[in-house]
C-alpha cells in the first residue's frame, strides 16, 4: 500500500510529495523501515527498493510483521539530479531532526523523523557522491556501537565502520532518531549517480537475513552471508592529494594492498610529466576509491582499512 | 599596510587559487575580520573592501593607534564566486562548515585550517555572514551563546540589535565557534543582503565594525555612537510561516514597526492572481527579517517579528 506521508505546497501548481510503501505481512508487529534518496544523486538504494518490494509482495507468505520502504526523501532532487533539496541551501543530512517553525525542509525533516519514530530498526541507505567508490559498509558511530554492531553484521555487507562521534554527524537523520530511541543503521555503498546492481542484491541478502534474526522473515535465507570485517579502533588511513591534477587510477577498488603500493599518479595533461605517485602507508583493504579525475590538493583519494594505521 | 598571501593553491587547470590579506599596525594582535567564505557573499565581499579602504585611509592620516595589529581577510572562496558558485567550486562542501580546519585534510579542511591559523589568536574576531534563508534581515550582531561571550562587547558596535543565539550541533564547524573556544570574543555582523550590493546596508555594517574599533582604541574614528542595541534571542523572534504556496505579495519589510492584525503579506495563486491568503501578524513588534524570493512555498518562514514582550530575558553570560 502506498502511502503519502508528505503533502506541501510547491509555489506553481505542484505538491512536494513523499510517499512510502507499506508492505505487511500476515502477522507479527515488528516494524523495519527502509529509507533512501536523501542526495538527489545517491541512486544505489532505489534498486534496493525495488527489488525487495518485487521479492516481499511476491513471498508475502514468509513475512512477519511490517516493512514500510521510503525510496525517496528528497523527491525534488532525485528528480532533478540535484545532491541537496533544490530550493533550500542545506544538505537535508545535516538539518535533522529538523524544525517545525522553519523552511520547509526543515519542517519536512521533523515529520519524516516523526513518521519513522518508534521503529524497531531503520536502514538509511545512502551511495557515496560522485567521487568515491564505496565498498558495501554500514557506519555506525561509537556511541551506538554496542547495540547496532550486532545488526550491522547480520546485513551481507563487507565492512562495518565504527567512527568517533563527530558533532556534525549529530544533525543526521541516523543520529537524531538513534537518539530517541529508534534504531538506525546508516548503508554506503557504490557510487554517486550510478546503480551496482550486485551491491543492491548483496544487501538484499543482508537485510532479509536482518529481518529473519529480528523474527520478521520466516522464509528461505541465503546460505552464504558473509561476516564484515569490523573496524573499532579507528584503522582507517586516509589518503589525500597533495598536488593538483588529474588522477591515472593503478589499483581496483575493493583490493588488498601492501604499504609501498601505487594507488595512482596525480599527472599535468598540459605538461605530459607526473605529478605525484600516491603509495599507500601501509598493508590493508581499499573500501573507498577515488573514481573522479579531477582532483585538488587535498582530495580524497582512498580510505583503507588497516590494523597498522595510527589511530585517526 | 602589507598585503600578505595567507594561503594558495594550485588547480588543474584554473589561475592559482590565493586568500589574501590586509595587515595593518603591528603589536597586540588585536583584530581579525573576515568577509566572503561563501561565493554568493558579494555583499560581505563588498562591505569588507570598503573596510580595507577605509582603514588604508586611516594609516595614512595616522589614525590607527600604535600597538594594535588589524588582519582583514577580504575573501577566502572567490573560485566559487567567480563561477556563480555558493560553495566550493569542486565538491560543493561549505568552508564554513569545517573550522577549525585541517591541513592533512580535505581541500576545504585545508582552506578553514590556513584562514584560523591566520585569524586564530587575536582578541576580537569580526565575520561578516550571510544567513541560509533567502531574505533580508534589519543589521544586527549575532553571538552564539558558548559560555565565551561578552554581550557587552557587542553593544559597541551601536547596531540596533544584538542576537544570541544557541548553537546547533553543527554550529561547531563554524569559524565563529571556534574562534569563541580559542579565547577569541567573536561576533557575526548581518549585512542585510547576501548576493546583492545594498550600499546602505553594507554602509551600516562597515560603519559600525569601525565604530567598534574606535571604541576599542584601536583606531581613532569620530562618529555618532549608533544604536542603544536591544540584546534579543530566540525567545523575542516570532515566525510567521505561510499558509499556501504561491506568489509571494509582500506589504512589510525588516525594520518595519507592525501592529498586532496588521497585514504583512498575501500569497497569490500563480495562474488567476487571486489571493490565497492573507498573513496577519500576531503580535505588535518589529520585522527582523523578512522573506525575498518572489515564490513561496507552504510551511516555510515568511516572516520573524521581534516581540518586545520577551525583552531583557537575555542578560550578558
Amino acid at each position: 500500500m502506498i502511502k503519502t506521508i508528505i503533502s506541501e505546497g510547491l509555489p506553481v501548481d505542484e505538491k512536494l510529495i513523499i510517499r512510502k510503501n507499506i508492505i505487511t505481512g500476515k502477522a507479527g508487529n515488528k516494524r523495519l523501515c527502509i529509507v533512501t534518496g536523501t542526495h538527489g544523486d545517491e541512486l544505489e538504494g532505489q534498486y534496493v527498493c525495488f527489488e525487495l518490494i518485487r521479492r516481499l509482495n511476491e513471498n508475502i507468505q514468509f513475512l512477519e510483521g511490517t516493512v514500510e520502504i521510503y525510496p525517496a526523501l528528497n523527491p525534488l532532487g532525485l528528480d532533478s539530479v540535484k545532491r541537496g533539496y533544490p530550493t533550500f541551501d542545506l544538505d537535508m543530512n545535516r538539518i535533522f531532526p529538523g524544525d517545525v517553525k522553519g523552511h520547509l525542509i526543515e519542517n519536512i525533516a521533523h515529520q519524516i523523523v516523526q513518521d519513522l519514530k518508534g521503529a524497531d530498526m531503520v536502514i538509511d541507505i545512502h551511495s557515496s557522491n560522485i567521487f568515491l567508490r564505496e565498498m558495501p559498509q554500514a557506519r555506525v558511530n561509537v556511541q551506538m556501537a554496542d547495540q547496532l554492531v550486532p545488526f550491522a553484521e547480520m546485513l551481507n555487507i563487507d565492512f562495518v565502520w565504527v567512527h568517533d562521534a563527530a558533532t556534525v554527524l549529530e544533525s543526521t537523520l541516523a543520529h537524531s532518531l538513534n537518539v530517541i530511541g529508534t534504531p538506525t543503521l546508516v548503508v554506503e555503498m557504490g557510487i554517486g549517480m550510478r546503480i551496482t546492481r550486485a551491491y543492491g542484491d548483496q544487501l538484499i541478502e543482508g537485510i532479509i537475513n536482518l529481518m529473519q534474526n529480528m523474527g520478521m522473515w520466516s522464509g528461505p535465507v541465503s546460505d552464504e552471508i558473509s561476516t564484515p570485517q569490523l573496524s573499532t579502533k579507528g584503522e582507517v588511513c586516509f589518503i589525500n592529494a597533495e598536488t593538483s591534477g588529474i588522477i591515472i587510477p593503478t589499483v581496483s577498488h575493493s583490493v588488498d594492498i601492501k604499504k609501498g603500493d601505487l594507488l595512482c599518479q596525480i599527472v599535468d595533461p598540459f605538461e605530459g610529466t607526473v605529478l605525484e605517485d600516491v603509495l599507500s602507508p601501509v598493508d590493508g583493504l581499499v573500501f573507498t576509491l577515488r573514481t573522479y579525475p579531477v582532483v585538488y590538493e587535498g582530495s580524497l583519494i582512498a580510505r583503507i582499512f588497516s590494523k597498522k594505521c595510527p589511530k585517526s | 599596510m602589507k598585503q600578505e598571501i595567507l594561503f594558495s593553491m594550485k588547480s588543474p587547470y584554473r589561475d592559482e587559487f590565493k586568500i589574501q590579506g590586509f595587515r595593518f599596525g603591528e603589536g597586540e594582535k588585536s583584530v581579525a575580520i573576515v568577509g566572503a567564505m561563501r561565493g554568493d557573499e558579494v555583499q560581505q565581499q563588498f562591505t569588507c573592501s570598503q573596510i580595507v579602504k577605509n582603514l588604508m585611509e586611516m594609516e595614512e592620516a595616522g589614525l590607527l593607534v600604535p600597538g594594535h595589529e588589524i588582519l582583514v581577510i577580504p575573501s577566502a572562496n572567490h573560485f566559487s564566486m567567480n563561477i556563480n558558485k555558493r560553495f566550493w567550486a569542486m565538491d560543493n562542501t561549505d568552508i564554513n562548515r569545517m573550522f577549525p580546519g585541517y591541513e592533512k585534510g580535505e581541500t576545504t579542511q585545508r582552506i578553514a585550517s590556513a584562514v584560523f591559523d591566520s585569524v586564530k589568536g587575536y582578541k576580537y574576531g569580526i565575520q561578516l555572514a550571510s544567513f541560509y534563508l533567502p531574505g533580508e534581515f534589519i543589521p544586527h550582531v549575532r553571538m552564539m551563546n558558548t559560555g565565551f561571550q561578552d554581550t557587552n562587547l557587542a553593544l559597541k558596535f551601536g547596531l540596533p540589535y544584538v542576537f544570541v543565539r544557541q548553537p546547533k550541533p553543527y554550529d561547531t564547524t563554524l569559524l565563529n565557534y571556534n574562534w569563541q573556544v580559542f579565547d577569541t570574543q567573536a561576533f557575526s555582523i548581518y549585512a542585510g543582503d547576501t548576493n546583492i550590493i545594498n550600499k546602505e546596508s553594507a554602509k551600516i555594517a562597515w560603519t559600525s565594525i569601525l565604530r567598534f574599533l574606535d571604541k576599542m582604541g584601536i583606531i581613532k574614528h569620530t562618529i555618532h555612537n549608533g544604536f542603544c542595541s536591544s540584546i534579543i534571542s530566540e525567545k523575542n523572534l516570532q515566525s510567521i510561516m505561510s499558509d499556501s504556496a504561491g506568489i509571494l505579495y509582500s506589504l512589510k519589510e525588516s525594520g518595519d514597526e507592525i501592529k498586532k492584525g496588521d497585514i504583512l503579506a498575501k500569497v497569490l495563486d500563480p495562474f488567476n492572481g487571486k489571493v490565497l491568503s492573507e498573513i496577519f501578524s500576531p503580535i505588535t513588534g518589529t520585522i527582523f527579517f523578512a522573506h525575498q524570493k518572489p515564490l513561496i512555498h507552504e510551511h516555510t518562514v515568511l516572516f520573524k517579528i521581534i516581540d518586545f514582550n520577551y525583552s531583557n530575558e537575555v542578560k550578558n553570560e
